[in-house]
Parts: structure tokens; C-alpha cells; sequence
């Protein structure tokens, strides 16, 4: 098996203001798929080409934003390995273990902030449910698909301010790989980072911001730009919060759309984007062209995109 | 439905909200300006708004953006405050303050934000 490590985002659990107005959104207007609440009120969901019990979970809170990512890695050998590496590394802080069952249908988890102040986690286990095909002889896509129904949760984007560790973590004790970056200033400072384990552009991208544990957007992905172009529909049909879209980035060359959750909690779809394979070179984009890197036809820098967050 | 007069003292604009629109749909709708425009979702706190006089009945927005002292005291987030009565309202998130431009280092408040970050940790 060549992808090793860290394979993947797992889940993403996010605070709403709303639970039933979050439920909507997410189910009706996104088209995920719910798949359990557990005792403490929290709801479940996966995209329905995942086989994994769920990828994002919503809790009602008093305030919006993210509470924790989680990374499936290959093996639970793989998952003491890394809870060793990263207590060892000195960048991670509030570490501990997560007991299997805690989160529904999920092995242990090994939590820890990085230093831009975001509680991400480990897992190796989850309940496989299936995508509602069967593994011998599938169709190509189930019936009865909803909303935008992207096909899996693919990233989040997260801002804080001690970039330099939180990338020195995720590259030089996780394994993850710099795909992209953004430099700003007469010293060519990093002040974004779009980083892979896998072959995709970016499975986890952070800004630097001033404010630690801050939230950007979680990102679905879609199968083409038709269907980029369908969620715009459905945003306007559901008077679902628009951010910006239908278009393409240069950072990724994904073709986007971003909207907000009624809690405010920022949403893309996309779809697109090159294959990086490990031994492509990193990409940089200066801040005199970050409008470009950002939104590639409209060229501007978009304050409201890259300063709003929760 | 009743509509209600609602002006922005720090553009001066005004403009009529309906009462079933909140403060900041109002003014989007009628392509105004004054009021930062975030999520619309009272997660981001944006358009955190000082209500100086009249009335609004607002609906659940974060606490970390609108307090509960702060709400007594008249803030409230515009998306998620419907008018009452005409209302002279202040926008106080640093976007309205970004949108003056006055203090930028580098004319973006997104990149004053990262390299001032960069010298914080």
C-alpha cells in the first residue's frame, strides 16, 4: 500500500446555534445523509459515497465554529506511533485519549492542539455503514440522492496564528506534504499553507490570523462543475446565505462555490483540481496576486471571504 | 407589514427595513452600505451593530460575538435583529472600521491580520 500514515480527513464536528435549522441544511440543502444522534444530542452524518459511519457531526451550542478535526490513519499500530511522535514533537499541547464509543461507532482517538490552537484527533476505527450499493456488482451512484450530495467531506480550512508550528507538526511528525503556499511581505513570510497526506491539492489548509482555533469552511467535494453550478440553484432555492460562486481558484484550480450554514459555518463544494503526487513540487503564490490565487477570474482580493470566520 | 426606518450613522445612509427582514437583509437588499456583511448566520459577528435608538427583537446569535451584558447594554448582530420601531443604529466590527482604510498597513485588512499575527507568536 503506497498511501501510509495519516490516509484521510475522518470527520469534522461543528457547533450550530440551531439544531433544526442545522439539520435541514445539512441533510436537505447539502444532502448529507443523517446516521445517528447520540445521548449527549449530538448529530450525525456522512456523504453518501463514504463508507465510514459518518464524517460530520453538529452540536448545538452558543456559539458557531469548529470543535475538533479528526484524521483516519491506516492501522492502530499507525495511530500509538503517532500519539508517541507527537507527544515527543514539544508542538502539540492538551493530549489525551478519547475512549472507543465516545464518539458513536469510532475506536480511540489521541487529541491534541496544534499551535494555532485547533483540536484535531487521530483515529484508526470506524464502523463501516457502506455508500447503499453493494461491493460486488455496485451501480455508479444510489438512488434517491438529495441536495447537493457531494460524494465526501475532502477538507477544512483553519485559521490561527502560530502557523509555522502547526505546519512543522503536520509536515515533519504527520507526514503531511506542502502543496501549495502563500508568502506575504518584503520577507516572504507563509501566511497560508495547503497541505496533502493523500494525492489531492489539500486535505487540510490554516491561515495565519492573530486569533488561535478559528474556522474557515469544511469542504464537500462534487463530481464536476455541472454540479457546482446545480449547488448555486440550490443556495438560491433554499435562500441558503451565498459567500461567493460559482468559480475557480488558482490556489488548487478547484472550481467553487462557498455558502454558510445557518449558524454561519462556512461550506464549499467543488470539484476539480490536479493529482499531486508526492514528488511534486510545492507551488507559492505572492500576496500581489493573491486575488488571482484565490478567485482566479475575478482577480480581487475578497476581504469579506478571507476575514470572515467563526 | 410594517416597514420601519433604519439609519446607519457611521455611512449616514437610511433606508426602510420590513419588519419580517433583519436589519442587515434590509440593507442588502436595497444594495446599501454601512453594515459589514459576514455569514448572515449571527456565528461571525461582523455586523455586530450598537443600536443608539429604537427598538429590535433579535434571535440567537453567537455568544462569543454578543454577550449577554452586551446585548442589554443594545449590541446586537444584524442579521439576526429585526426592527420594531425606526431604529439610528453604529456598526463596530473592525470591517467597518477596515472599510475607512485609514489604518491599513497594506491596504487589506486580511494582510494587516496575517503579518500582524506573524509578530504576535
Amino acid at each position: 500500500m503506497a498511501l501510509t500514515g495519516v490516509l484521510r480527513p475522518g470527520h469534522v464536528q461543528l457547533r450550530v446555534l440551531d439544531m433544526a435549522a442545522a439539520l435541514q441544511h445539512y441533510g436537505k440543502v447539502l444532502g448529507l445523509w443523517e446516521t445517528a444522534r447520540d445521548a449527549q444530542g449530538r448529530v450525525y452524518f456522512k456523504a453518501w459515497d463514504e463508507h465510514d459511519h459518518h464524517s460530520v457531526v453538529l452540536r448545538e451550542a452558543e456559539t458557531a465554529g469548529m470543535d475538533f478535526m479528526g484524521f483516519k490513519v491506516d492501522s492502530p499500530a499507525t495511530l500509538k506511533k503517532l500519539a508517541e511522535d507527537v507527544k515527543a514533537s514539544g508542538l502539540a499541547t492538551d493530549m489525551k485519549w478519547i475512549e472507543a464509543g465516545e464518539m458513536l461507532k469510532t475506536g480511540e482517538r489521541f487529541r491534541f492542539t496544534v499551535p494555532t490552537g485547533h483540536a484535531i484527533e487521530l483515529f484508526a476505527e470506524k464502523e463501516q455503514v457502506g455508500n447503499m450499493m453493494p461491493l460486488e456488482n455496485p451501480e455508479t451512484c444510489p438512488e434517491n440522492l438529495k441536495g447537493m450530495s457531494p460524494t465526501r467531506f475532502d477538507h477544512c480550512l483553519l485559521y490561527g496564528d502560530d502557523l509555522d508550528g502547526t505546519v512543522k507538526l503536520f509536515m515533519d511528525v504527520l507526514g503531511f506534504k506542502l502543496a501549495e503556499q502563500v508568502v506575504a511581505g518584503p520577507d516572504r513570510l507563509q501566511i497560508a499553507a495547503f497541505l496533502t497526506c493523500s494525492n489531492k491539492p489539500h486535505d487540510v489548509a490554516f491561515i495565519r490570523h492573530p486569533e488561535k482555533n478559528k474556522f474557515h469552511h469544511a469542504s464537500f467535494i462534487l463530481d464536476n462543475w455541472g454540479e457546482v453550478l446545480k449547488a448555486a440553484d440550490i443556495i438560491t432555492r433554499h435562500r441558503v446565505s451565498l459567500d461567493i460562486g460559482p468559480t475557480r481558484h488558482g490556489i488548487t484550480r478547484g472550481e467553487t462555490i462557498y455558502f454558510f450554514d445557518p449558524s454561519g459555518n462556512r461550506n464549499e463544494v467543488f470539484s476539480g483540481g490536479y493529482i499531486s503526487y508526492p514528488d511534486r513540487p510545492t507551488l507559492t503564490w505572492t500576496d500581489d496576486e493573491l486575488g488571482r490565487a484565490i478567485f482566479y477570474h475575478d482577480r480581487k482580493l475578497n476581504e469579506a471571504f478571507l476575514s470572515v470566520v467563526t | 407589514m410594517e416597514r420601519y426606518e433604519v439609519h446607519i450613522e457611521n455611512t449616514r445612509e437610511a433606508y426602510r427595513c420590513a419588519a419580517d427582514r433583519t436589519l442587515l437583509g434590509g440593507m442588502e437588499a436595497l444594495a446599501r452600505k454601512g453594515i459589514p456583511v459576514g455569514c448572515r448566520g449571527g456565528g461571525c459577528g461582523v455586523c455586530k451593530v450598537r443600536i443608539e435608538s429604537g427598538s429590535v427583537r433579535a434571535e440567537k446569535m453567537s455568544r462569543e460575538h454578543v454577550t449577554v451584558d452586551e446585548q442589554a447594554q443594545g449590541y446586537v448582530l444584524a442579521c439576526r435583529a429585526y426592527p420594531t420601531s425606526d431604529v439610528r443604529l453604529a456598526a463596530v466590527d473592525k470591517l467597518a472600521r477596515c472599510i475607512e482604510r485609514s489604518h491599513s498597513r497594506t491596504g487589506s485588512a486580511f494582510l494587516d491580520a496575517a503579518l500582524a499575527a506573524a509578530h504576535r507568536s
